[in-house]
């Protein structure tokens, strides 16, 4: 049988100011088809499926659906044309209900009857295997539940093209797995649908072809049964790249950061990190793997004082920084930067030139009441130089750079202040290749110099060649902690999907305990009876 | 496009452009103004139906016309100045301080308080002293209230600072009636605290004192520690936290400062300017205060242009309103400041972004202007 | 008794004014408009109304359905205006709503001059004589019956408000817009639309409470304090914690604190007292809902903030 096509784009293009997102794309989808869209971080996916669900509008192209030409101004548009997007970034309204999300924007003329539109909702999930209560209300719910709101909004509309951003990159293996079978009834039920991912198990896995995006190029487009992994993975990041990131040999020091018993909780009140153990010692990169969201930010918040711990001890060259201000945490040696998924957000100013962001945490030394921007420039420039950073001048805002310059300032300014212990997640979030070494060489000459790392990364390539040990954590617990050299990729991927728990398996073994910690056992067990008594003491003194 | 009828484009769309130069910026705004200006005259001559060279004079003549008429202008510009300088830091940092005219009154109460109670009884200077000392606590109290809330909790300060003016309105209203005995409720004027004058200008202290203030309110938000951290809590709360800054010693220390600027603006109208105690003694500066700071991009130094601005034609109207008195009120003025806020404020719009039209032709036009 | 059910039928009258401006100041929010503008918005309403009086003159129907239509149009016009800087514009809305009541308060005080008020005191009859028969009923009457036409309707509106907010298709599109307009827009709810036409009919609805205020409750005499009235509309939206219905009880409840001092033996000074109890009592419902945090009770999310689909 002929394959009918769905959706066809050509030539599409789209440029924010100077930067490209997608250029000169062509892309087409079958009905009864799963088409996976590749691409690594950055190379213009969710920029050129907004374009298909009307969110953004094409410089350039043309975009048909079933053979005739459209034009798709808004999202009304899409729904027009049955196309529906499910966002990364759930788009529902948090004080409305499940049912009240779902029929958010449909004029079908019906009158507005949220019962019937609950029993619809109920129909449409048991159809396909879902599992959900319409009257629950967004905020209360959990973020695969929210995912399924999402989906019915799209299915309740009868669309019959489907897009999915990331979807399993916030679920459980589980989740996951369910996830799929829906997808697969609805390709059986004569859908299309778009899948974006970066998890090439996941292409293989579920869809029948797979289109290879690149720095918003488009690449080519394969069946699934005629590739392999490597194949994708040669399409995706163009030539073949030999992972050779240099794992510097160092001595290792006497723990500098000792976390025991850490839980932290996490803005909604639920728990972040549950029961970790770990240490880092100085001339040591120990990386932390796990999928998005499961603690990563909370630990880094929690080290660098802005998140206060349930319970647990953090010990810095045998002192507890436990408490205390951020400003004393920064002054202790200890640099945290954390490179958000808008790549600006915490760490850097976006409105503030390099040399006013580079004060930003030192603005306040000295006793005169003024800023020193001399001495702030002065640096700037040795930075601008060092790292090779991009810019028409020293005054020039950072928003205004491009990515990979933007990420060195943040970590140049890191280093700048001497550190001991630098804690850095997704330092090369969105980088290009060459950006991404710049950034490594830099970890490692800081580990040559005896600090010690703590490397919070995505790609577990870059973590098993960079670091020295690795972390896993699910769903806040630390799964183990192994040497990089000892294991495998996949023995990584099986603990970050909790289906291999070492604690388990060598129950005679303590992770993440140093032996010979700065702290004998006495004293951490008085250590442990101090803070008891000091909350009892704050206890008290609060009624 | 090969079907023009039945594939239509949206006829322009917007997007946020990359900075243009300052001079542009410059352009666009003094067009701006000048369109404000053609309107307004426009207005005026349908209204009045004059020569409006004769009216423009008037207006002229009104801010100008003599030696004190000139320095009232100068004085008026220097109160709300000196209130647009005291919102200026509180709004850099994303608080939306509107009870500038609460801060304003609770200042005059507190430094007329001074007068009417100890005023007789206290040498002159140390009157003088103890009002400054009580308007910059009064004024600094008013504004932290609201801080302090919005510190702790979040509660929404605009509406909060908001209701605030007019506790402090009531709280005048109050203590006049409990000061006049007739039970008229209007204060004469007031014997003793009455500011020094420099030579024989009554304005003069006043106007130095405010000049003062805006040059150290430059160097405060451009060179100081505190005007960066200001800077850093304005651009992101999460930042600022993470650079160690203590945002709830910032937004508490900020609004002191500001508050008390305001307590300062009410010391100088009860001491120096009016010497007598009502409530509309702040006349809704406080909110004029707020559009004059947010025109002149919290600069202090552009400030002074954009609250004369705004003098400049209150005055005017006033002095159209007594030389074509049937058909002229003092409220022009407002209309006309009102007129160009609004085309300042809509301008903004073409300075921060690109219009793209649909014809690829024009297409190229605005690809230069863009660039 | 007799003082106490005047004292009540006065609250009404007065809160009335607020209820014009909570009802359509609560609209405008829900869309996430912040609207400062109201307190203009109410003047020029006023004047919208007056100018269509001295133009009827005082034929009955016909005068109160003028001043009212001229009144929305007047208001609804600076909603307009006040929608195309901020939506279209994306101007700042403290600063634009600031604005536009500097704006309108001087137009009104400036036109109002020009426009002949002699038949106001007639016309206003028209205003505030609805039924006849309460004055038989006693007391029930005087509470209940004894109002303009303008009263009933202003509850009507705010019940029709409240409706429309929860139970109908569309209310549920504008709160959605005003706390998500990202999620409204990707659902393809036109958010621009929703301001526009939700901040328009707010403040034509707002402007209604201008012209109560002079032709009703001060029965065509002129004052210059509408823009007061305005800003306590304001202060009852966060009272009444975005509700239209409780702003139907809110509103009397404070315009019987404002008139309060009227009814009670104090002195001038403590009038003033009591009149600043609206403002006070506001302030401790926002530290409370702020303090407990519950979602229902909260501003909707994107209060204040405009929307740019593009932004990157």
């Amino acid at each position: 049988m002929e394959k009918q096509t769905a959706l066809e784009l050509k030539g599409i293009s789209k440029y924010f100011g100077s930067v490209v997102a997608n250029k000169n794309v062509n892309l087409s989808v079958f009905k009864n088809e799963i088409l996976s869209l590749l691409g690594e971080n950055g190379s213009g996916k969710t920029t050129l499926m907004n374009m298909i669900s009307g969110i953004y509008f094409p410089d350039e192209g043309q975009i048909f659906i079933d053979g005739e030409e459209v034009i798709i101004r808004s999202p009304k548009d899409a729904f027009k044309y049955k196309i529906g997007m499910i966002h990364q970034h759930f788009k529902l309204v948090d004080v409305f209900s499940a049912a009240e999300n779902v029929v958010l924007g449909i004029d079908d003329g019906e009158k507005y009857n949220i019962k019937q539109v609950n029993s619809r909702v109920r129909e449409i999930a048991e159809k396909y295997g879902f599992e959900i209560d319409p009257q629950k209300k967004i905020h209360e719910m959990s973020v695969s539940e929210k995912q399924t709101v999402e989906i019915i909004k799209v299915l309740y509309r009868g669309a019959d093209i489907l897009i999915l951003d990331e979807p399993t990159a916030v679920l459980t293996p589980q989740e996951i797995k369910k996830l799929f079978g829906v997808l697969r009834k609805m390709r059986e039920d004569g859908k299309s649908i778009i899948i974006i991912t970066h998890k090439l198990n996941e292409v293989m896995e579920i869809s029948d072809r797979v289109a290879i995006l690149r720095k918003g190029e488009y690449i080519g487009t394969v069946n699934t049964a005629e590739t392999n992994e490597k194949q994708l993975t040669e399409m995706m990041v163009g030539k073949k790249v030999e992972l050779k990131i240099e794992r510097v040999k160092t001595d290792f020091d006497r723990p500098l950061l000792e976390l025991r018993d850490l839980i932290i909780k996490k803005d909604d009140g639920s728990t972040a990190i549950d029961g970790v153990n770990f240490y880092i010692r100085g001339g040591e990169i120990l990386g932390v793997a796990g999928v998005a969201g499961c603690g990563q930010k909370e630990l880094c918040e929690a080290i660098a004082g802005l998140r206060k711990l349930e319970s647990g001890f953090i010990m810095h060259k045998g002192e507890s920084i436990v408490g205390l201000p951020p400003k004393e945490i920064i002054k202790k040696g200890i640099a945290m930067s954390f490179i958000p998924e808008d790549r600006l957000g915490m760490g850097l100013v976006p409105s503030f030139s390099i040399t006013d962001n580079m004060m930003l945490k030192t603005y306040g030394e000295g006793k005169s009441p003024f800023v020193n921007r001399k001495s702030a420039r002065e640096r700037a420039n040795g930075l601008i130089e060092r790292l090779e950073i991009v810019t028409p001048s020293t005054e020039t805002p950072v928003r205004r750079l491009s990515g990979g310059n933007v990420q060195k300032v943040l970590v140049g300014r890191e280093i700048e202040s001497s550190p001991n212990v630098i804690v850095t997640a997704y330092p090369v979030r969105g980088l290009d290749i060459n950006s991404s070494y710049a950034i490594y060489d830099i970890l490692n000459e800081q580990k040559k110099n005896g600090v010690g790392i703590l490397f919070i990364g995505e790609d577990l390539d870059v973590m098993l060649a960079l670091c020295d040990k690795i972390m896993v954590l699910c769903h806040g617990k630390n799964m183990g902690i192994v040497h990089a050299e000892k294991t495998t990729k996949e023995q990584l991927g099986l603990m970050m999907t909790g289906a291999l728990d070492l604690n388990e398996q060598k129950k005679d073994k303590v992770f993440g305990k140093a032996k010979d910690s700065n702290l004998t056992e006495e004293q951490w067990s008085a250590a442990e009876e101090r803070a008891e008594a000091e909350k009892e003491f704050k206890e008290k003194s609060d009624d | 496009m090969t079907n023009e009828k039945t594939v239509r484009e949206p006829l322009f769309h917007i997007s946020k452009r990359d900075t243009l130069p300052w001079w542009k910026c410059w352009l666009i705004r003094i067009a701006a103004v000048f369109a404000a200006l053609v309107l307004s005259s426009l207005l005026i001559i349908v209204l009045v139906k004059k020569n409006p060279v004769e009216l423009y004079a008037s207006i002229f003549n009104g801010n100008f016309g003599s030696g004190t008429k000139t320095w009232l202008t100068f004085q008026d510009t220097a109160i709300l100045l000196c209130i647009a300088l005291a919102v200026t830091p509180a709004f850099k940092m994303k608080f939306w301080n509107i009870g500038a005219e609460g801060q304003v009154l609770a200042g005059c109460l507190a430094s007329a308080a001074c007068v009417f109670y100890i005023g007789s009884s206290v040498p002159n200077w140390l009157l003088l002293v103890i009002m400054t000392v009580c308007a910059i606590l009064a004024g600094a109290i008013w504004a932290v209230i609201p801080a302090v809330f919005k510190a702790i909790f979040n509660t929404n300060e605009t509406l909060f600072t908001l209701m605030m003016n007019y506790i402090a309105t009531f709280l005048i209203a109050f203590f006049l009636n409990k000061w006049v005995k007739s039970g008229s409720g209007t204060l004469g004027i007031l014997e003793d605290g009455h500011f020094p004058v420099i030579g024989d200008n009554p304005s003069l202290l006043t106007v130095l004192i405010v000049l003062f203030f805006a040059a150290a309110m430059f160097v405060y938000l451009k060179f100081s520690k505190h005007g960066y951290e200001i800077a850093v809590v304005g651009e992101s709360v999460n930042t600022a936290k993470y650079a160690g800054i203590n945002v709830k010693k910032v937004i508490i220390r900020t609004l002191i400062l500001s508050g008390a600027l305001c307590g300062i603006t009410g010391l100088l109208l009860v001491g120096a300017i009016n010497h007598t105690l009502t409530t509309s003694l702040a006349g809704g500066r406080g909110f004029t205060a707020i559009m004059v700071s947010w025109l002149a991009k919290f600069n202090p130094l552009y400030m002074i242009l954009t609250a004369f601005i705004v003098v400049f034609f209150q005055k005017g109207a006033n002095q159209l309103a007594s030389d074509f008195p049937t058909l002229m009120t003092k409220d022009f003025g407002d209309i006309i400041v009102g007129i160009i806020f609004l085309f300042i404020i809509g301008c903004e719009f073409f300075i921060g972004y690109a219009i793209k039209f649909r014809k690829r032709e024009k297409k190229e036009k605005t690809a230069e202007v863009t660039e | 008794m007799g003082v106490f059910v005047s004292f009540l039928s006065g609250a009404v009258r007065l809160g009335t004014t607020f209820l014009y401006g909570s009802t359509g100041e609560t609209l405008t929010e829900k869309s996430g408009h912040l609207n400062l503008g109201i307190p203009g918005i109410m003047c020029f309403g006023a004047l919208g109304g007056c100018i269509g009086v001295s133009m009827v003159g005082s034929v009955p129907v016909l005068t109160v359905l003028v001043a009212i239509i001229f009144s929305f149009c007047f208001a609804g016009l600076l909603g307009l205006l006040y929608s195309f800087l901020t939506v279209t514009l994306r101007c700042n809305q403290n600063v634009t709503g600031l604005t536009i009541t500097t704006f309108g308060v001087g137009c009104t005080n400036h036109f109002i001059s020009q426009v002949n008020t002699s038949s106001f005191s007639r016309a206003s009859t028209h205003f505030t004589n609805l039924f006849t028969f309460h004055e038989n009923l006693g007391w029930f009457g005087e509470l209940f019956l004894s109002y303009g036409i303008m009263v009933y309707l202003a509850i009507a509106i705010a019940i029709l408000a409240s409706l429309f907010l929860t139970k109908t298709k569309k209310g549920l599109y504008l709160r959605a817009v005003g706390e998500n307009p990202a999620t409204a827009d990707a659902a393809g709810i036109s958010v621009t639309a929703y301001r526009y036409v939700a901040t328009i009919i707010g403040s034509g609805i707002a402007g209604l409470g201008g012209l109560f205020y002079i032709m009703d409750y001060l029965t065509g005499s002129w004052e210059y304090t509408i823009d007061a009235m305005g800003w306590l509309s304001i202060a009852l939206v966060i009272f009444t914690v975005w509700k239209p219905n409780f702003g139907i009880l809110g509103s009397f409840l404070f315009g019987g604190l404002y008139i309060l001092a009227n009814y009670v033996a104090v002195s001038f000074a403590m009038m003033n007292i009591l009149k600043m109890i609206p403002f006070f009592v506001t302030i401790v419902v926002l530290i409370v809902t702020s303090i407990v945090g519950k979602k229902e009770t909260q501003p909707p999310a994107s209060l204040g903030l405009n929307y740019f689909r593009e932004e990157r």
